[in-house]
């Protein structure tokens, strides 16, 4: 696994209190992780802190899953 | 006539005449003096003190340097551990108030036994909690955010974590309560006026079970720095904290600010009797006033306490003669000999016969939280027929015929209690409570 993946699985653990088994890359935070709105909005924030990338409002919506959110980071970060 | 049978006419003509009848069926504290309605109330007859230096933050550059604040540790040793009463993974989502008040409010909840099965029971059962100021540290914390330029940044967990009624949104959400969803905002006041209006709520019908009570955490660098501004707290005795607090002594120069939460299930009596509830006490007496004079000072003798607690007897339908004991408002600045002044002028020959405490003494004062915890110190007054004592009233400033129970609690007969909560923009309650 990437570096960025296993950053962004941490976060996901750390932010939702999840264990780390059920953290899979299909799992979607809404779906599988219990996330709720408020809570998707603070990952994208600490996925932005974290990479020190900007996540647009548009492009934040369509990150729904853990691999959704590494796909994206990984894109911006070979830009 | 005796004063037996006057209270008794009386009685039939007021509050609870034709109306519904409140009881409390369960009761939850956390406070200066611990986790737990027993542990706490044990340690405050003992006349232990619950005041020390501020430990949350260093507070060495500010007036004042001690206050009560919740004490971390097992819970069999009667303190907290917040991670078994709020997920860890929440606690981030709300303020320190919040916790306190799902601390208070899961242990009330508890020990009423109350779970309601069906959707009916559900919705009717509401809850009333709130609090003197609300999330201050979360908007310390976020305005700090905003000001170095990181707005966006800002948690969406911000709002929710600082408004103040969401303690009754929490608890609610906790438990399925589907009830009248309410919160008090009254300063010093909230805990009295939360426990009576939801208490009225339960008389006109709206609700049959309320969960109601105060929650305050201010023990934070804006909460201190701002009382001490206002010239409110105690400076005088950072090195010997548990002096601090001294209602109605003459050398009190000031309020010791406390944390925590005191929250009560109040229940319509037959539906109590009918799950066979185990029953504290009743509110049978409940009144307040506004001051109408100046943002923080009462008035020269206290007119506005003089007619919440007048208004409180009148809604009880007793007298004077009826009152046992009067947990006082008492907060150990210079407003507790107008309190004391107001009691007397109300009282008038029945004062003799009064015992009156202040058990922010040993608490400190838990502002929102104050009157919440202190109407169930007069329960358990009751219930145990103990007055609990004002602790550190070497030498009072006025003296009274009013037995304020210096130093030590003390065995008397208690039948009935009225508890005063007075708070800033001049707002006064006052509630009477009676074992059943």
């Amino acid at each position: 696994m990437s570096e960025i993946a296993d950053k962004v699985k941490k976060i996901v653990v750390e932010h939702l209190g999840v264990e780390e088994s059920k953290v899979t890359p299909e799992a979607s935070f809404i779906d599988d992780l219990g996330a709720d709105s408020l809570d998707t909005v603070e990952l994208v924030m600490a996925f932005e802190e974290a990479f020190n990338v900007e996540i647009p409002e548009d492009a934040a919506e369509k990150i729904t899953t853990v691999k959704d959110a590494i796909d994206y980071i990984e894109k911006q970060k070979a830009a | 006539m005796s004063n037996g049978e006057r209270a008794g006419l009386l009685l039939s003509a007021g509050m609870n005449s034709g109306r519904r009848r409140v009881v409390v069926t369960g009761m939850g504290i956390v406070g200066p003096l611990g986790l737990g309605v027993e542990n706490v109330w044990s340690r405050l007859i003992a006349g232990e003190s619950g005041i020390g230096t501020i430990s949350q933050f260093d507070a060495s550059d500010l007036p004042a340097q001690v206050a009560g604040e919740v004490p971390n540790g097992p819970r069999e040793e009667g303190k907290l551990t917040l991670s078994e009463w709020v997920p860890t993974k929440d606690q981030r989502k709300m303020d320190r108030f919040i916790h306190m008040g799902l601390v208070a409010a899961t242990e009330a909840v508890e020990d009423s036994g109350w779970k309601p099965q069906t959707e009916e029971e559900k919705c009717r059962t509401g809850v009333m909690i709130g609090s003197g100021i609300g999330g201050l540290q979360t908007i310390y914390d976020a305005s700090i955010t905003v000001h170095e330029g990181r707005a966006k940044r800002l948690s969406p967990f911000f709002i929710p974590s600082a408004l103040i009624n969401l303690v009754s949104g929490h608890v609610s959400i906790k438990y399925g309560f589907q009830g009248p969803n309410h919160s008090v905002v009254t300063a010093c006041a909230t805990g009295v006026h939360a426990i009576g209006d939801a208490a009225r709520l339960i008389m006109f019908g709206d609700a049959d079970v309320m969960v109601a009570g105060g929650a305050e955490a201010t023990v934070c660098p804006l909460g201190i720095a701002g009382f001490c501004s206002a010239r409110a707290l105690s400076t005088g005795f950072n090195a010997t904290p548990q002096q601090a607090s001294r209602p109605w002594d003459k050398d009190r120069d000031g309020f010791v600010m406390g944390e925590g939460s005191g929250i009560v299930v109040l229940e319509e009596y037959e539906h109590a009797k009918a799950r066979g509830a185990k029953i504290y006490g009743e509110v049978i007496g409940y009144g307040m006033s506004g001051d109408a004079y100046h943002i923080t000072a009462p008035s020269e003798g206290h007119y506005g306490a003089y007619r919440a607690m007048r208004s409180a007897l009148q809604s009880a339908g007793l007298t004077t003669a009826d009152i046992n004991y009067v947990n006082a408002h008492g907060t150990s600045t210079m407003a507790d000999d107008l309190e004391l002044e107001a009691v007397e002028r109300l009282f008038g020959d029945d004062a003799k016969k009064l015992a009156m405490s202040s058990t922010k003494s040993a608490t400190g004062h838990l502002l929102g939280a104050a009157g919440a915890v202190e109407a169930i110190f007069s329960i358990l007054a009751i219930r145990d027929n103990v007055a609990p004592p004002t602790l550190n009233l070497d030498s009072p400033s006025r003296e009274s015929v009013i037995d304020r129970v210096a130093h030590t609690a003390q065995q008397r007969p208690i039948n009935i209690a009225l508890s005063n909560s007075f708070g800033f923009g001049g707002t006064n309650a006052s509630l009477i409570v009676r074992g059943v």
